[in-house]
């Protein structure tokens, strides 16, 4: 009888304990769902990144290598229709291409008749004949003279020796022919074809051959418009910040400027672009495609972002420091610019970093300036005609040319090398110079 | 004292910026325009620049209208002194243009464009007349039953005609803004329509109601706007053998292990086909010259004379290779003597 109640109070004990034991397990699985969740989307988002990289790096990677042609290249002077290799007007108007033509007719004697000297013509990169000038230039001794060079190859011999090209194809349906295939055969049963390291695309502007065109261009280009930018953006967005932060009123004005200030960050950037064409080109007649024109847009563009972030970590330095300097007699400036300042530059530096590879990232608002365009030379000053990286990669994605699918996965992985660099960059200042309090 | 201080550090910044720019004049050809003419146009301007001494004239591919607009804007270092087109100036833009102060225009015809239409090379052979065409890609059609209009009703090919396979329309093409859309529009659209008495009718009665008819493209699915860019198209046709795409000739050149011509009106797409005129759906392609600027910025009488030379677009030329379709003699004949002479353009 005794036992009777203990019974059911231990009954109900156990009843009590299993019921929260159900309760914690139920509470530990819904935590390692949600784990489980978090760590799904971040995989999700590094699977999206890997395949992205991986699409870009396995077509990139073909444009980093091209292919040249050994000649025996004759500077025969009647061929050239020149007798004055260092006469500028006669060099102007020699013709290199035929000079090209008749070493490679040497080197394949059995091709003749129109059509088919054409089609052997098409191995070789029209760049060939610039190669041949500029080395003629260079030595206006070789004149009457042979030497062997190994000239750049066409766009499609590369595409066939990196398998881009099928040559299993029926020809048809094939841009390179069995007539190409063999001659292509023979000169790799020689030796006669090297590939090499491409540095063309390291030193040269656009082009519409694929073999001759690079991207030193768009990243000089790209580096004019950043200076611009940043020698602009800097300096404007940091004194915003510091008088909005530090020295003005708190009133009805100063709170309409913050919130346009913000606004001004979510504004799409072609607007940008648009302003600039009627404010910098029409109004000023700054001129067109000018990487100063660029600077001032991406400097609009830009401006919230640094002024956001730098208002950000003055605000994160502690009153404590301004109040010592003050109880120590600094005036106002004095504790902004020697104590506030030099506390809250690290997170400013980070900021403008991050806002500068924002700025190299953007194309739309550089449409309405005229810097989408096809720029060969490379650029020499702040007014001179000029693209930007990520331009570049637009106008090579919509070539027609299959090799330039290769090259606009290349400029791709230019573009994110600086930005992993400008990002590395920002890393490091922050370990280096950040301060806790 | 605070404010002043910021006042001036805004402005000193701004001034060196601007000191910078110094009021040099522009050596540089500039050039705007057509899309589709951009990738010859370049071709030429590149090889300018390696064989003379001018330096290489930049060119900004903004479409034929959105040229002609920068190009009309008036005389002088700021706007552009070629425009590329892939249609005519119309006349009113060479009223823009004389309004601006822009008076004196010299058309340079420079080749002719196909517009291929074409699929995957495992789809299936299509053969397609321009009435076809229009009935699977305009928003309203003549009624199947035989009455009045009434909006796109075709899902399939095989619903418009039954020797056409069944499968769905799916069709990528250019959108609006592009020269390409023109074209396909005023040559295959407006063609077909033409073949129906329902619409044909119209004309006598309701004229704007016909062209709106004529020119309007379906917006349910059938009709894709693929955008601007052309290999987009073509990489998309590779994944889907049941779509059909509308593009530039020299994309179908480039990539004929990936896709392949449909017949329209029986003709195929090639080189040959369009340079003698079978294949009906080809343009032809333009650039316009400023005169004021010829003297002006140097370098654009020698351009224009490589652009018009036998080297480049006679029927051998380099950019014959790069897919343009040559002139016929005559025609080059009378190009040669307007660009040499600098010839006003006269519609």
């Amino acid at each position: 009888m005794t036992d009777q109640p203990l019974n059911a109070i231990e009954r109900m004990a156990t009843v009590k304990q299993e019921r929260l034991n159900a309760r914690l397990k139920q509470r530990y699985n819904r935590e390692r769902r949600f784990k489980a969740y978090g760590i799904a989307s971040i995989t999700g988002g590094l699977a999206f990144l890997a395949i992205l990289l991986i699409t870009i790096f396995s077509q990139g990677i073909p444009a980093f290598q091209s292919s040249f042609i050994k000649l025996d290249i004759t500077y025969d002077p009647d061929a050239l229709y020149i007798d004055d290799a260092s006469d500028p007007e006669q060099l102007r108007f020699a013709d290199f291409d035929n000079a090209v033509r008749q070493s490679m007719l040497e080197r394949f004697p059995e091709v003749s008749g129109r059509n088919d000297t054409r089609e052997l013509m098409s191995l070789i990169s029209t760049a060939a004949g610039y190669t041949v000038r500029d080395r003629l230039i260079a030595n206006p001794d070789l004149l009457g003279q042979t030497e062997t060079l190994w000239l750049m190859a066409d766009d499609d011999l590369d595409l066939v020796l990196n398998g881009t090209i099928d040559r299993n194809l029926p020809s048809d349906e094939r841009r390179v022919s069995d007539l190409e295939l063999e001659w292509i055969d023979d000169l790799l049963a020689n030796d006669d074809i090297e590939r090499r390291f491409n540095t063309t695309f390291f030193t040269r502007g656009d082009s519409r051959d694929p073999e001759t065109a690079g991207v030193w261009g768009a990243v000089v280009g790209s580096f004019y418009t950043l200076v611009v930018t940043l020698a602009l953006s800097f300096p404007i967005g940091v004194a915003a910040a510091i008088y909005l932060e530090e020295f003005a009123p708190k009133n009805r004005l100063t709170e309409i400027i913050e919130v346009n200030i913000n606004n001004l960050a979510a504004v799409p950037s072609i607007v940008f672009g648009l302003l600039g064409l009627a404010v910098f080109i029409n109004f000023f007649g700054l001129p067109r495609s000018a990487p100063v024109v660029g600077g001032l847009v991406l400097t609009l563009m830009t401006l919230p972002t640094i002024i956001i972030s730098a208002r950000a970590s003055i605000k994160a330095v502690p009153p404590s420091i301004r109040d010592a300097a003050m109880g120590l007699g600094a005036s106002k400036m004095q504790v902004t610019l020697h104590h506030v300042l030099p506390l809250a530059m690290p997170g400013m530096l980070t900021g403008t970093i991050i806002g500068m590879a924002q700025a190299l990232g953007e194309t739309a608002p550089l449409l309405m300036i005229g810097m989408v365009a096809f720029i060969v030379d490379i650029p020499q000053g702040f007014t001179d005609a000029a693209t930007v990286l990520p331009v570049q990669v637009y106008i090579w994605s919509d070539s027609p040319e299959r090799a330039f699918i290769a090259k606009t996965s290349a400029a791709i992985m230019v573009l994110l090398g600086f930005l992993a660099l400008m990002n590395l960059l920002a890393v490091l200042l922050r370990r280096k110079f950040e301060r806790r309090w | 004292m605070n404010k002043k201080m910021i006042g001036a550090l805004a402005l000193a910044t701004a001034a060196t910026s601007f000191a910078t720019v110094s009021a040099e004049g522009r050596s540089q050809i500039s050039i705007v325009g057509s899309s589709t003419v951009f990738p010859f146009a370049s071709v030429v301007a590149e090889r300018f620049g390696q064989t003379t001494s001018f330096p290489t004239p930049t060119i900004e591919s903004t479409g034929s209208g959105g040229g002609l607009s920068l190009f009309c804007q008036g005389v002088g270092e700021s706007t552009p002194d070629i425009t590329n087109a892939s249609r005519r100036i119309k006349q009113s833009e060479i009223e823009l243009c004389a309004s601006n102060g822009v008076e004196d225009v010299v058309e340079v015809l420079i080749g002719y464009d196909g517009i291929a239409i074409a699929n995957s090379v495992d789809g299936a052979e299509l053969q397609l007349s321009k009435g076809q065409l229009f009935l699977a890609l305009a928003e309203t059609v003549p009624s199947p039953n035989g009455s009045g209009l009434v909006t796109n009703p075709y899902e399939t090919w095989n619903d418009i005609d039954s020797s056409l396979p069944n499968i769905d329309i799916r069709v990528f093409g250019p959108p609006p803004s592009s020269g390409t859309r023109d074209a396909f529009v005023e040559l295959v659209m407006e063609e077909g329509c033409m073949e129906f008495d329902a619409i044909a009718s119209l004309e006598d009665t309701d004229e704007d109601k016909m062209e709106e008819v004529c020119a309007t493209m379906r917006e349910d699915g059938a009709f894709v706007e693929a955008g601007e860019n052309d290999s987009l198209i073509v990489s998309r046709l590779e994944n889907d053998p049941n779509a059909l795409g509308i593009f530039g000739y020299s994309f179908l050149d480039q990539n004929s292990d990936k896709v392949k011509s449909v017949s329209v009106e029986g003709v195929k797409a090639t080189f040959d086909t369009i340079a003698d005129g079978s294949y009906s759906v080809s343009r032809p392609l333009f650039f316009y010259v400023k005169k004021a600027h010829v003297g002006v910025i140097p370098g654009i009488e020698e351009y224009l004379a490589e652009f018009t030379s036998r080297r480049s677009i006679g029927a051998n030329g380099y950019l014959i290779d790069r897919g343009l379709i040559p002139l016929s003699n005559t025609e080059y004949a009378r190009m040669k003597d307007n660009a040499e002479n600098l010839r006003d353009v006269s519609l």
